[in-house]
């Protein structure tokens, strides 16, 4: 059980002069319950690519299969790969509509044609799941904060119980607290439900803190695909495709040059913390869980 | 005075139900006073719904106050007759760079606003070059923006008020939606604005690393400025910034962490050469 992407390839405006190539050649297995980081610099081609995982766009040539279905072949039901796909686009709040926010949460899944009790209950479990509180649940989705907003579209897209989950930019424009939240949230959610989760982001610190892989786009193209740690390593390669390493990862270089013995491929802060304590020749296992 | 300076300044949203009746009062800015001195790199740091783009909406009289003054540069923004004046001295920039960018070449963008002060025309195109040159774009000038990164088009945004000839340019969150080398291109040329240029600066924005080199901090809470000071003082208090659902910047909450497990390093370090020297020291 897995989403598998087979030589995909996508050419935006085919077959006219202004034809451009956003996905070139592009092979990659997402297996279930990993938390994937899928980064890039503007126009790499990360938004083509997981817009092609629920089929919002078809690719120019190559297979994808879900589940082991091409979802290419005839009688492949679209319809379901979207509701088991959950794609969370840039800025989610400005799909909310509805009245209230509970009414918003409910519109994806009534749209399933389940029966009004099974709407309710996903709703209601979704809003749970993203951590909203009960009180917000029927006020307008306009007179909430950035980050509720935020949670009530991502709970939008929840309710339709989807299989992986992917999320585009989830963080932008939040406040650091609201940033943590919301990732902390998707975090839960991959440990509780054992989902699939896509992170596409521009923050290397977040990046590093959350995900068990990373994906790196450039030029249409897999440029690096392994652990925060392994690809980080290649934090010059990284910085000409317009990236970089999470900073701390810098401060480490820093240090190794100042003669300090410290794991340069640290990428948390945690991390960090402890090769130097370790490099100063004090423990740093002694230290309380805040 | 200051070239910004604001005097008990409180805005109030008024919300309405369908037949206008008063359905409740938000005060999104409550009683501030700033106070920026022409030449400085004021940062506002601030959790989502703390009153930080209201504020900066009434340095560019896009919003009048309920209550108080808001002065640029000695020009009182709720005087109608004053609008364009103030909006010529205080430029804004916004967070995307698609929602500013009208015109259809690089070149054609950055003149619109000179040309709609009747400048004379060989002036405008000084005026273009001069602007895209300070922010680096002047190679994308017959460009279409459309063929432009985030971060390119986020300094043409730039470049556009800076043709203005603005004392001052408020950016709100300029860096939101940019990658990390967008995000490094803007600051650079934000900060080359006020160091070389001159222009003061007001910089609003979630990311803590972008400000550690301005002159002054101020910290929104509940439409109140809850913190002042300069980076360093501001930084020091990781407790009191992550209670206002802010952060430090990862060099100083690394600090803290290796302080926590019983390094003696100072409060409020802000670059990794300042922490490596502690480090090496200790």
């Amino acid at each position: 059980m897995s989403i598998i992407l087979d030589h995909v390839s996508y050419i935006y405006g085919k077959d006219t002069p202004l034809a451009v190539a956003a996905l070139k050649d592009v092979s990659l297995q997402f297996p279930d319950g990993q938390f994937v980081g899928i980064i890039g610099h503007t126009g790499s081609g990360k938004s083509t690519l997981v817009q092609h995982l629920n089929g919002l766009l078809r690719a120019s040539s190559g297979h994808i299969y879900f589940n082991g279905e091409d979802i290419y072949d005839k009688d492949f039901d679209m319809k379901k790969l979207r509701s088991r796909v959950g794609l969370v686009f840039q800025y989610p709040e400005h799909q909310l509509f509805e009245t209230d926010v509970f009414s918003d949460v409910c519109f994806g899944p009534k749209n399933l044609g389940l029966d009004k009790r099974e709407v309710e209950l996903r709703a209601y479990d979704a809003l749970r799941k993203v951590g909203l509180p009960d009180e917000l649940f029927y006020q307008s989705p306009f007179d909430l904060s950035g980050g509720q907003k935020r949670r009530a579209a991502i709970a939008g897209v929840l309710a339709m119980k989807p299989e992986v989950l992917v999320l585009d930019e989830p963080t932008a424009g939040l406040d650091p607290k609201g940033r943590d939240e919301i990732l902390d949230q998707v975090k839960n959610l991959q440990i509780s439900t054992g989902m699939t989760i896509l992170l596409v982001s521009h923050s290397m610190e977040d990046v590093a803190e959350y995900v068990d892989r990373i994906v790196v786009m450039n030029g249409g193209s897999v440029m690096y695909d392994g652990t925060p740690r392994e690809v980080f390593r290649h934090y010059k390669e990284l910085e000409e495709a317009g990236l970089a390493a999470p900073q701390v990862t810098y401060m480490m270089h820093r240090l190794k040059e100042r003669g300090l013995d410290v794991d340069v491929d640290a990428t948390t802060i945690e991390e960090a913390a402890d090769t130097v304590m370790q490099a100063l020749g004090r423990s740093g296992k002694q230290r309380q869980k805040s | 005075m200051g070239i910004v300076k604001t005097s008990d300044l409180v805005y109030e949203y008024i919300r309405r139900d369908e037949d206008g009746n008063v359905e409740g009062i938000t005060t999104a800015v409550d009683k501030v006073n700033l106070d920026v001195t022409q030449g400085e790199f004021v940062a506002i740091l601030g959790h989502n719904g703390s009153g930080k783009s209201t504020l900066a909406k009434h340095i560019n009289a896009i919003l009048n106050p309920t209550e108080g003054t808001v002065w640029v540069d000695g020009m009182d923004t709720s005087d109608e007759e004053k609008v364009w004046d103030v909006r010529q001295t205080a430029g804004m920039v916004f967070q995307n760079p698609d929602n500013q960018i009208i015109g259809q070449v690089v070149e054609e963008d950055v003149g619109f606003g000179p040309e709609n002060m009747g400048i004379p025309t060989k002036e405008i195109w000084e005026r273009v070059e001069e602007s895209l040159r300070a922010v680096g774009m002047y190679q994308f000038r017959k460009y279409s923006p459309n063929k432009l990164s985030g971060g390119q088009k986020q300094r043409v945004s730039i470049a556009g008020v800076l043709a203005m000839h603005p004392k001052c340019i408020v950016l709100d969150e300029p860096t939101a939606m940019l990658d990390p080398s967008g995000r490094k291109e803007v600051i650079r040329a934000v900060r080359g604005l006020n160091q070389v240029e001159g222009v003061t600066v007001i910089l609003i924005t979630h990311y803590m690393e972008e400000i550690i080199h301005a002159d002054r901090v101020y910290v929104m809470d509940r439409g109140k400025i809850a913190m002042e000071g300069t980076p360093k003082e501001i930084f020091s208090q990781v407790e009191r910034l992550k209670q206002l659902r802010l952060d430090v910047p990862q060099v100083t909450l690394l600090a803290y962490e290796l302080k926590k497990r019983g390094l003696d390093l100072p409060d409020g370090i802000l670059t990794a050469e300042e922490l490596a020297d502690c480090i090496m020291r200790v």
